[in-house]
């Protein structure tokens, strides 16, 4: 029983001791070794973290902008051929789901560092365009796969009473698939979004030197030695991420993943 | 079954499915040739392997150390997934579990980015691993060490990627029959054993998969290394970073990329190899 309590607390250390070690920085204005706490608390650094001429806010607007119309591009892309995945025939089926399984399996270290140079070829380097396309094509996997799901866990039988009933493909679609697809294509939304917001190597690569999302501001503050900087915006970085996952707790039950690998 | 849709044709199918595809091409697999052709082209345009014998010649100590790291990483991940998902499935202090059950899942949802900066400030000389080790007496305030080295993206990686096999392990073991573990619990065997003979052998395709995938995320991660061991020896990532960003010479960066992309091509043979022995 003492030994479980001891184990779980070590658990919760190795967890929350990292986050609480941010959370000390992002409120620290003095903290200098061998204080076991920072010597000064306080608002400073978020002030000036937030302030007009900081480029925190900038790169906040930006990283969201850029995640917004990642999300647009990749559902735009995604939707269709999620549909056509589930509803319609395709003969090489097997093959195309596979085909967009392959990103996520392979390192994407190599397909960032080229993509970043054929971009500075065609001027497309650190242009917002650029970094939007690199991001969309990573989430892009992921879209398909859950709007194919999403799709395919609509009841066939409500689609063709509609068609039944004299609805032509494309109303079907408006008016039945589509909104009893909802959920899992706003799921995959989510996802997509949180995914641009976090995203580093690619922008690393593509990005700079104009394009400064969150990440690489958080990047440059740190290895700058600006720890409270850093801390905070790895905090503003996290809100979407954890708010997310205290929306989403209910929908993780273990049993759900447990088709994974089959 | 009628389908109003598929008679249209299928040409609908695929020019639905095509500007994904298109997507797929051009940003992925039109890279990966390209990276592939740098990697093999001399500065006269003929096939050489000199790039490759020069990235050996500068970088075997970092791949080897890449390869070292990422393979650790990956046990550490392997053993204690199994651990919290068997105490999850045959833990019997129902609190305990549920605790445990909302305590791992955090660091699920904590972005690379954001694990290299947490580790950065938590594993420095003066972060609050030392603090507590000394507070609590386990070492001397002058014996602290920075474990920002290659322990520190050990760490960075465990902490970032287990709960993910945790929670694939967790689902896995518990769709399993529960007839199985009742029946050697009630034998008498003890949970250890019931989790090694019984639980681990029939989730053996879950944890390869969730293993494989960690071992090829973790291949490809800038940020970690970047940001808590950037100097030699470190990951090769880095080192093409350094390639590109300070020197322009993609030809011996795309080495080092196609090495690392046959690293991650021998994990999924592994997989392959491991996952078609099924019984």
């Amino acid at each position: 029983m003492l030994g479980m309590a001891v184990v779980l607390g070590l658990v919760a250390f190795a967890i929350f001791g990292p986050l609480a070690n941010l959370f000390l920085w992002a409120f620290a204005e003095r903290w200098y070794f061998p204080n076991k706490v920072p010597q000064e608390f306080g608002f400073t650094f978020w002030a000036r973290v937030f302030s007009p001429r900081g480029n925190a806010l900038e790169s906040l607007g930006l990283s969201v902008w850029i995640a917004l119309l990642t999300v647009v591009f990749a559902l735009a892309v995604a939707i269709p051929a999620g549909y056509a995945l589930a509803r319609l025939k395709l003969r090489w089926r097997g093959l195309i789901l596979i085909a967009f399984l392959l990103p996520q399996a392979f390192p994407n270290l190599p397909v960032y560092v080229n993509i970043a140079r054929v971009f500075y070829e065609i001027g497309l380097n650190g242009t917002i365009l650029g970094v939007v396309l690199v991001h969309a094509s990573h989430g892009l996997v992921l879209a398909v796969w859950i709007a194919s799901a999403a799709f395919a866990s609509v009841d066939p039988t409500l689609e063709e009473a509609s068609r039944n009933m004299g609805a032509s493909p494309w109303t079907c679609f408006r008016t039945v698939t589509l909104p009893l697809a909802l959920p899992g294509l706003i799921a995959s939304a989510i996802f997509v979004f949180l995914e641009s917001l976090d995203e580093f190597t690619g922008t690393y690569f593509v990005g700079v030197p104009d394009v400064t999302t969150l990440p690489l501001l958080m990047f440059n503050a740190s290895m700058g030695g600006n720890y409270q900087i850093a801390s905070i915006t790895a905090l503003l970085l996290l809100i979407p991420s954890i708010g997310f996952m205290l929306v989403v707790e209910r929908f993780l039950k273990a049993d759900v993943l447990a088709g994974v690998g089959r | 079954m009628t389908d109003a849709k598929t008679a249209t044709g299928s040409w609908r199918a695929y020019a639905l499915v095509a500007p994904a595809l298109l997507v797929i091409a051009a940003f992925f697999v039109f890279p990966l040739i390209l990276s592939a052709v740098l990697a093999f082209r001399s500065k006269g345009g003929d096939f050489t392997f000199e790039h490759f014998v020069k990235a050996w010649d500068l970088y075997r100590t970092d791949l080897l150390f890449t390869i070292g790291i990422v393979l650790l990483s990956t046990v550490l991940i392997g053993l204690i997934a199994i651990a919290i998902a068997g105490y999850l499935t045959l833990g019997e202090n129902p609190r305990a579990v549920a605790i445990l059950r909302w305590l791992y899942r955090w660091p699920l949802f904590i972005p690379f980015i954001v694990t290299g900066q947490v580790m950065r400030t938590f594993l420095a000389k003066n972060g609050m691993l030392n603090h507590v080790l000394i507070g609590s007496g386990l070492i001397e305030p002058l014996s602290a060490q920075s474990m920002l080295d290659w322990r520190g993206i050990v760490i960075a990686f465990v902490w970032k990627q287990a709960p993910f096999v945790t929670l694939l392990l967790a689902g896995a073991m518990a769709s399993l029959e529960v007839q199985h573990i009742e029946a050697a619990r009630n034998l008498g065997a003890r949970r250890l054993r019931v989790l090694i003979d019984i639980v681990l052998p029939q989730v053996r395709g879950t944890l390869l998969v969730g293993l494989v995938l960690s071992f090829v995320t973790m291949l490809s991660v800038l940020s970690v290394p970047l940001m808590i061991n950037p100097n030699s020896p470190t990951m090769i990532t880095v080192d093409v970073a350094y390639r590109i960003s300070t020197l322009s010479d993609y030809a011996v960066a795309n080495a080092l990329c196609i090495i690392s992309l046959v690293v991650a091509a021998g994990a999924a043979w592994f997989y392959l190899h491991h996952s078609a022995q099924k019984i």
